[in-house]
């Protein structure tokens, strides 16, 4: 570790920070390439934040060390605060401001001259779409707003390297989805980017290695591939015509899928969790069981593919439950949850349809199929 | 809330990718901005959020006027006589004690700003660090200003004639100002130190009102007991209202002035350091 190993941006330790007597981030050793998006996912209070907050700077590390493409993030801080930008988990933007002069103040504040800040600041703000509420107070912007001026403050000098905490964290699935095409726009011009996250499917999309994080460990890294392999495939959600058929379509699919097979709270719902060691893609595994169920005719009118979910990934990797936000997050608050609106079943189980309950809406991680 | 979001989200214009990507190419950074810049834009911010919330000018507008009005009419007939001689002795007091009490205002903004995100941007940029509290007080310094003008204004029309003229009061303004400034060291501190807004308030009520009040502000010491007159003499407050009430009459009072002016360097020796220090560690 005493030496820079060339084509890291970030170089991690023994990384240790400890609140009181709780050991928020416990020894977490981490190797982030140049120019990739570097996923970080945990649950809330993994110490995600806290980690992030020790690389940008913002937090002393109680052990270990980190270096930023090369600098120790003690020693040499401002080295380290010259080439990163954060983006934080609560918009880091004045809100009493308008977005031309958040922007403005945060371009002189990286030594743009006036005219120089001004001019980058309204060519920011029309390409993240924001030129209308230039003029408007922040605190005025909605949830999809906020996190582009947010992003639009990261990168009024393009960073050498981007912090993102949680950037979709309570968007709509609309804005994650604008967020998502901004970070891929932004690490195709070199910039790299640590992103953590609370969901699946959003390190899935953007990141090329991911850490799981929990309890302030790294539990698990790998590339997506060899992480999705350690957990499983997925599971396949189904709804029935017929409660009456529940226990034959039970014993169908454990036939079909040779897998667990469980039956959920509602009385014409089952879910059966897919192995990955079966050689068959998710997909056809779940083509298989709707063909034999169809054969011993069983009445699907309702079904959806689903990725491991964290909660499956942490039960898988750590024998424990999440049993944080994460999951209350997905339960409380279905509407905001990126994922609900991503079914891929024949009947709307998210969107107020005929037969779909409160139950499959809330399922965080429901629908959507692995790539 | 949600329907809010999603009707605001359909009239946003879409993020327009090329146009990014242009924008990101540039890789050069500006070299980073002097001391004195960063805290000239942290000041300009705070200026920006008077803009904002004009409101929070209340404090230095109708506050101090009814400091002036209050006083000349409660103590100058028994005093002075009338209060038209008393607001003459009693004005530059009055200036030096409200805007002393204004500083106090700082610790509580202080408190309520640090907690939000945007601070978190602040202390990752490459800048001079206490840029942003010397910014603050940049801000601050502009309410003195103020607060200082309209009670000038005030004690005009109530017959306040000073003999030092223009040039007279805008040093004494000069002083109170420069020495507010190093003052309200001790406010950020506490806006650090503290953790919620009540006690900030509560801890600087307990400081400002011995000290402004226990101060030849509206009386002459030589009539209070002597262990009282011993505390009154030596405070940074009693220095500061007699060198401004001096500038302000027409004199030269260059020892008063050297104690206020002294005081004022020692807050910023002592409190700037410890506000660095907490600001470092938040």
């Amino acid at each position: 570790m005493s030496q820079h190993t060339a084509g890291l941006a970030i170089e991690t330790a023994g990384l240790v920070k400890t609140f009181g007597e709780t050991r928020a981030v416990d020894g977490v050793d981490l190797a982030v390439p140049t120019g990739t998006v570097y996923g970080v996912l945990g649950p809330n209070g993994a110490g995600k934040t806290t980690t992030v907050k020790m690389l940008a700077t913002l937090l002393r590390p109680d052990g270990g060390q980190a270096r930023i493409f090369g600098h120790d993030v003690v020693r040499e801080a401002d080295e380290v605060r010259g080439r990163v930008s954060l983006t934080g988990q609560y918009a880091s933007v004045d809100e009493d401001l308008t977005g031309t002069e958040n922007l403005v103040l945060l371009g002189r504040l990286l030594g743009h001259a006036k005219k120089a800040a001004r001019e980058r600041s309204a060519q920011l703000l029309a390409a993240f779409g924001l030129t209308d509420a230039a003029g408007k107070q922040v605190k005025h912007y909605s949830g999809g707003m906020r996190r582009r001026i947010d992003i639009a403050a990261s990168i009024l000098s393009t960073p050498d390297l981007l912090f993102l905490d949680e950037p979709t964290t309570g968007l709509d699935p609309r804005s994650r989805n604008q967020v998502w095409d901004i970070v891929r726009a932004v690490v195709a011009q070199g910039t790299t980017v640590l992103l953590t996250t609370q969901y699946l499917d959003e390190a899935d999309q953007l990141a090329s290695r991911i850490a799981v994080i929990d309890r302030g460990r790294v539990i698990a890294e790998g590339t997506k591939g060899e992480l999705k392999a350690s957990v499983g495939a997925g599971s396949v959600h189904l709804r029935l015509r017929d409660p009456a058929q529940r226990p034959e379509a039970e014993q169908v699919l454990r036939l079909a899928l040779d897998a667990d097979v469980q039956r959920d709270p509602d009385p014409v719902a089952l879910t059966a969790r897919l192995d990955a060691a079966a050689g068959d893609t998710a997909a056809a595994q779940a083509a298989r069981a709707l063909g034999e169920l169809s054969r011993a005719g069983i009445v699907v009118d309702n079904f959806s593919l689903g990725q491991p979910s964290l909660d499956e990934v942490f039960l898988a990797l750590t024998g424990h439950d999440t049993k944080t936000d994460a999951k209350t997050h997905a339960k409380t608050d279905p509407k905001t949850d990126p994922k609900s609106d991503t079914e891929t079943g024949t009947g709307p189980a998210g969107g107020g349809g005929t037969s779909a309950g409160a139950g499959a809406a809330g399922r965080g991680e429901k629908g959507e199929v692995p790539v | 809330m949600s329907t809010v979001t999603s009707t605001d989200v359909q009239d946003l214009a879409p993020v327009s990718a090329e146009s990014l990507t242009e924008l990101l190419v540039s890789r050069e950074r500006p070299p980073r901005p002097s001391a004195l810049s960063a805290s000239l834009t942290f000041g300009w911010r705070a200026i920006l959020k008077i803009k904002h919330v004009p409101e929070q000018l209340f404090d230095v507008t109708a506050f101090p006027i009814m400091m002036v009005l209050m006083y000349t009419y409660l103590f100058g007939g028994a005093l002075a006589g009338s209060p038209e001689e008393y607001i003459q002795f009693l004005l530059p007091g009055i200036l030096v004690m409200s805007v002393v009490m204004i500083t106090m205002y700082t610790g509580v903004s202080v408190n309520t700003d640090i907690e939000k995100g945007v601070f978190d941007r602040f202390r990752s940029l490459p800048i001079w660090r206490p840029s942003t509290m010397v910014g603050y007080l940049l801000g601050d310094a502009l309410r003195y200003t103020i607060a200082s003008v309209v009670m000038l204004t005030v004690g005009l029309v109530l017959g306040y004639r000073p003999d030092g003229g223009f040039a007279g009061v805008v040093a004494g303004i000069a002083l109170l100002v420069v020495f507010s400034f190093a003052f309200s060291w001790i406010w950020t501190m506490f806006g650090l130190l503290l953790r919620t807004e009540k006690s900030v308030m509560g801890v600087s009520m307990m400081v400002i009102f011995p000290l402004t009040f226990l101060s030849n502000v509206f009386v002459d010491p030589r009539t209070m007991p002597g262990w009282l007159q011993a505390f009154v003499n030596n405070s940074p407050v009693t220095h500061l209202a007699s060198a401004v009430r001096g500038l302000m009459a027409g004199d030269w009072p260059g020892t008063e002035i050297a104690w206020s002016l002294g005081w004022a360097a020692l807050f910023v020796l002592v409190f700037g350091p410890v506000t660095m220090r907490l600001y470092n560690r938040k």
